[in-house]
């Protein structure tokens, strides 16, 4: 670190939103190197797509296993990561946003207000002198504006205390700046979608191994998942949802034969195993002495032809999808039975039936 | 096998919860105290070690047998 600043004297503390992207990274490193002590926070809210993808499928032959990016920047960083489980509160944001939808179930201009409102909490809390963020100004369509930023911070009640110091020199000033904690000469002043910026100055800060900028990091705004969360809703006749209903979103081939079931067919092995881990409550099907998926059915399953229609489109993704009859085990309640029934075959199942 | 004080059965939970439910468990120990935590998410094989590194915890031990990884944390004093 060059030319200390008065932030070493005073033992200027900071706590920073990081999601593990470049961004953020930046953010921090801006900061550290003024001479203040960060830490970071992160936030869970069961939609980030970079926990879960990768360990619910088969792993491709030869990657890394998954990992947390916050956890890994935090590491590469040098600073403390305080992460924190939001999922339960995040409910109301993600059924009823003040501010509505991007382009998908994306809340996230709410969203950005409730996690800086809780970091300021958190920092008011541990003792921290300001929150920052590693926002920049027109990079997000929804919450990245110039007329979006003091939305947030007025109803996050942080105006003033959070510092964006990737878009500071486009901002007006804060109170860190105000105050000389922060030397706004030593801030940045990026602006738009752009990445070559960011990536000069993680050059300079010798930071090399980060997350592809083009990753996108919540499951709100995939357009797959989202459609199968407006499919949730629409037949729950209400928005509520739980953790086992948004994770059990993120795996397997979702089919709905009728409004009142639907049924989840693992796709590979490790689909297989993670939909095996949500059988309470639900009817399960796999194959006997035959390959083939494990098949979730949820909903209204007690009518024996449903349970038959879900047996057959089961099979209709096993090994034995060609031969006229598949032995299945179907499970309920503690109770099993095995069926013999014909696949359903590839014109019987109509494309809207997918989900 | 190792001893420890708290186990955190996390088998089935995806990342970051295996994490979060075992720092969850270091808050009711003091400096020293072990938790043995079981997880299947592959994440952990990466995210547990930079975890304990960032927050002053001693992995002792991570072994992978079948599908489940079970790991020893000494809490840091």
């Amino acid at each position: 670190m060059t030319n200390p600043s008065p932030a070493i004297e005073t033992n200027i503390r900071a706590l920073g939103l990081l999601s593990g992207g470049l961004d953020s990274t930046l953010a921090a490193r801006l900061l550290m190197e003024q001479g203040i002590e960060v830490a970071c926070v992160n936030f869970h809210t069961g939609f980030c797509i970079q926990s879960h993808t990768g360990a619910i499928r088969n792993p491709k032959v030869g990657a890394s296993p998954p990992r947390h990016d916050a956890l890994h920047a935090a590491k590469t960083l040098g600073v403390k990561l305080h992460m924190v489980d939001i999922s339960s509160d995040y409910v109301r944001i993600v059924t009823n946003p003040k501010h509505g939808y991007g382009k998908n179930l994306n809340p996230c201009l709410d969203c950005k207000i409730f996690m800086v409102a809780k970091a300021w909490e958190m920092a008011q809390k541990l003792g921290y002198h300001f929150i920052f963020s590693g926002e920049v100004l027109g990079q997000r369509p929804m919450s990245q504006r110039r007329d979006t930023f003091p939305v947030i911070d007025r109803e996050a009640g942080v105006k003033g205390w959070l510092l964006r110091p990737l878009t500071a020199l486009r901002m007006p000033e804060t109170e860190p700046e105000r105050r000389g904690w922060v030397d706004r000469n030593r801030l940045e002043g990026f602006s738009g979608r752009g990445r070559k910026p960011q990536m000069a100055l993680a050059k300079k800060f010798a930071l090399k191994d980060y997350p592809s900028p083009a990753g996108g990091c919540c499951f709100l705004t995939d357009e797959n998942y989202t459609r199968k969360l407006r499919d949730l809703w629409a037949y729950r006749d209400n928005r509520d949802y739980s953790m086992d209903d948004i994770l059990l979103l993120k795996a397997g081939r979702h089919i709905r034969p009728r409004p009142h079931f639907k049924l989840m067919i693992g796709r590979d092995q490790a689909e297989n195993q993670f939909l095996s881990g949500f059988r309470k409550g639900r009817v399960v099907i796999q194959t006997v002495n035959l390959a083939g998926p494990l098949t979730l059915m949820e909903g209204d399953t007690s009518s024996p032809e449903d349970r038959l229609l879900a047996c057959r489109i089961a099979a209709r993704y096993s090994k034995g999808k060609d031969m006229d009859k598949v032995q299945l085990k179907v499970e309920h309640a503690g109770v099993s039975e095995i069926v013999e029934v014909s696949p359903l075959p590839a014109h019987e199942l109509p494309d809207h039936w997918h989900v | 096998m190792f001893e420890f004080d708290l186990r955190v059965d996390a088998c089935g939970l995806l990342c970051p919860m295996p994490i979060l439910k075992t720092d969850q468990a270091m808050a009711s120990l003091s400096g020293g105290g072990k938790v043995q935590l079981l997880a299947t998410d592959p994440g952990i094989e990466r995210d547990l070690p930079a975890w304990c590194e960032i927050n002053g915890h001693t992995l002792i031990a991570l072994v992978k047998k079948g599908r489940t990884w079970t790991a020893i944390v000494e809490k840091g004093l």
